[in-house]
């Protein structure tokens, strides 16, 4: 086997081990499990059941009707959030010394980068799959076709790596739960201020501007587009997921730099 | 009530009120939270107030009535938290074996609790005026929120008292919030009954109690004077009340006897 086989196998195994133990833990604990369930769940019934009528308002057209209009906001939120919550888990695991331990123990320390990453999709697989159901059960419909609803699933994929990527720099650089709310507000306001509950043309106001170049907007009207099966601004949301990915990784790669040096 | 009672109750609640007060992360969310998500749910559902039957054409009076309720919820979690960190850090337990009467060992956070309940009230209410509400009951109506407000804060921080005093853990207090945003999710906190066409939502939001809570707090903003709407929002707010300190008053028992 070559160096290069061989670090990459090193990688790997520090990747895989460290997701099969957060999963473990994370399936173990109802604290943790439950609520990462709940929540989107929650948040897709009090949009789409109790928020219907907004589909009724004066200039409202959505081919698919507003449960999926919801549908795909709750998939972004649900996405982004399983990274961002990864980040949780990496925080506590410094906190706790656990972290701090693992960095000693790792060959190859971008392994627990990549580790936690696989912990983030993992949660995304399960909470998508639970939301998917109930949308499917409550006759959600659909008017893109397979290619389309795998695009959409991509479009989650990415922003599952968006969010914990952003956590996960956050998580190295402070090694500290009590940076959570540092994690979680800037997430929680790039997402409710894109076109949460009318399309964006129905936004007045400073909410219109400020909709208009938030990256958030990008994910809603591609997810929206595919699942309706229109496909005029898919590109600019992948592009957008794409580019947020990039930066991010930077971003907490430069984090694992900056715990490495930290006393 | 006797000198000595009403003496330990008011240097509790001073406590009480100078340990939320001197904590940057307990004040910042009672402000920051309703007053972002007002923003972002006054402007993303503007919309709505185009809907045939909507009972107002000024969705941030129809929506800042929610802010009172989340601030009632942030009094369980600081009262809850707080008390749980006394629990935690034994301060408690050297209070309980004092010969201060016991009533007091309670009745001090919560009269702590009025306080800031009735102070977070009034800048919601500034801060519904500054964005563009009106509040058509009037300064009338703006000391009736600010009574209700109180009552809820007091209700839910009872809430908050039960779970710290059963789990005597922070971090399970804290864990309650999610539970009870719940409730604000699933009423009629984002748009009228009468326009909640889901089925099974209406139903809930019918039976849940908090939208009649906010139902009590909207009325004063977007019909004036709704005597319907305010003693179904007092009577929530004191049934929750009641709830409250009967379960305060078992779970403190239940605490003692382990002191």
């Amino acid at each position: 086997m070559s160096d290069r086989a061989a670090h990459s196998a090193g990688v790997w195994a520090v990747a895989l081990a460290i997701a099969w133990r957060s999963l473990h833990t994370y399936l173990r604990r109802p604290d943790l499990f439950i609520p990462s369930l709940v929540f989107p769940l929650i948040f897709f019934a009090s949009f789409a059941g109790g928020l219907s009528a907004l589909g009724s308002v004066p200039g409202f057209h959505f081919p698919a009707g507003y449960t999926a209009f919801q549908f795909v906001f709750v998939v972004i939120q649900s996405a982004t959030f399983a990274g961002l919550f990864t980040g949780f888990t990496l925080a506590f695991d410094f906190e706790s010394g656990f972290a701090r331990r693992l960095m000693l123990a790792a060959g190859d320390r971008r392994g627990i980068v990549l580790g936690y990453a696989l912990v983030g999709l993992s949660r995304a697989l399960i909470t998508l799959a639970l939301v998917s159901t109930v949308a499917l059960v409550a006759g959600m419909r659909i008017t893109g076709d397979g290619v389309d609803l795998f695009g959409l699933y991509l479009l989650a994929t990415l922003l599952v790596l968006v969010g914990y990527a952003w956590a996960a720099g956050v998580a190295f650089r402070f090694r500290s739960i009590q940076a959570g709310p540092l994690m979680q507000t800037p997430v929680f306001l790039v997402l409710f201020l894109a076109p949460v509950y009318v399309p964006l043309y129905l936004l007045k106001g400073w909410i219109h501007a400020v909709a208009s170049v938030n990256p958030a907007t990008a994910f809603l009207n591609a997810g929206r587009g595919l699942i309706s099966g229109a496909h005029n601004h898919t590109a600019l949301g992948f592009i957008a997921a794409g580019a947020l990915v990039l930066l991010f990784a930077i971003w907490t790669l430069r984090g694992l730099r900056a715990a490495e040096r930290a006393p | 009530m006797s000198p000595a009672l009403v003496t330990q109750v008011g240097a509790l609640a001073g406590r009480s009120i100078l340990k939320t007060a001197r904590q940057p992360f307990q004040v910042f969310p009672i402000i920051f939270f309703p007053a972002i998500l007002l923003a972002v749910n006054a402007s993303g559902l503007r919309a709505a107030t185009r809907l045939p039957g909507f009972p107002t054409d000024s969705y941030i009076s129809f929506a800042i009535a929610v802010a009172f309720i989340q601030g009632s919820m942030f009094a369980l979690i600081n009262t809850g938290t707080n008390l749980a960190e006394d629990i935690e850090s034994g301060f408690f337990n050297r209070l309980a074996l004092t010969p201060m009467h016991r009533v007091s060992l309670i009745a001090g956070s919560l009269a702590g609790v009025a306080v800031l309940g009735a102070a977070q009230s009034i800048v919601y209410i500034l801060l519904g005026l500054i964005a563009g509400a009106h509040l058509l009951a009037g300064v009338g109506g703006a000391v009736v929120i600010v009574v209700l407000g109180s009552i809820a804060a007091v209700a839910f921080g009872s809430l908050g008292c039960v779970a710290a005093l059963r789990t005597g853990s922070g971090e399970a207090v804290q864990g309650l919030f999610p539970l009870f945003f719940v409730f604000i999710f699933l009423s009629s906190s984002n748009l009228p009954r009468q326009l909640l066409r889901t089925g099974w939502f209406h139903t809930v939001a019918t039976w849940n109690p908090i939208s009649y809570l906010i139902e009590g707090f909207r009325s004063l903003f977007i019909f004036g004077w709704d005597a319907t709407a305010l003693w179904r929002g007092f009577a929530v707010a004191l049934a929750l009340l009641i709830i409250g300190l009967v379960a305060v008053g078992w779970a403190l028992d239940k605490r003692l006897e382990r002191t």
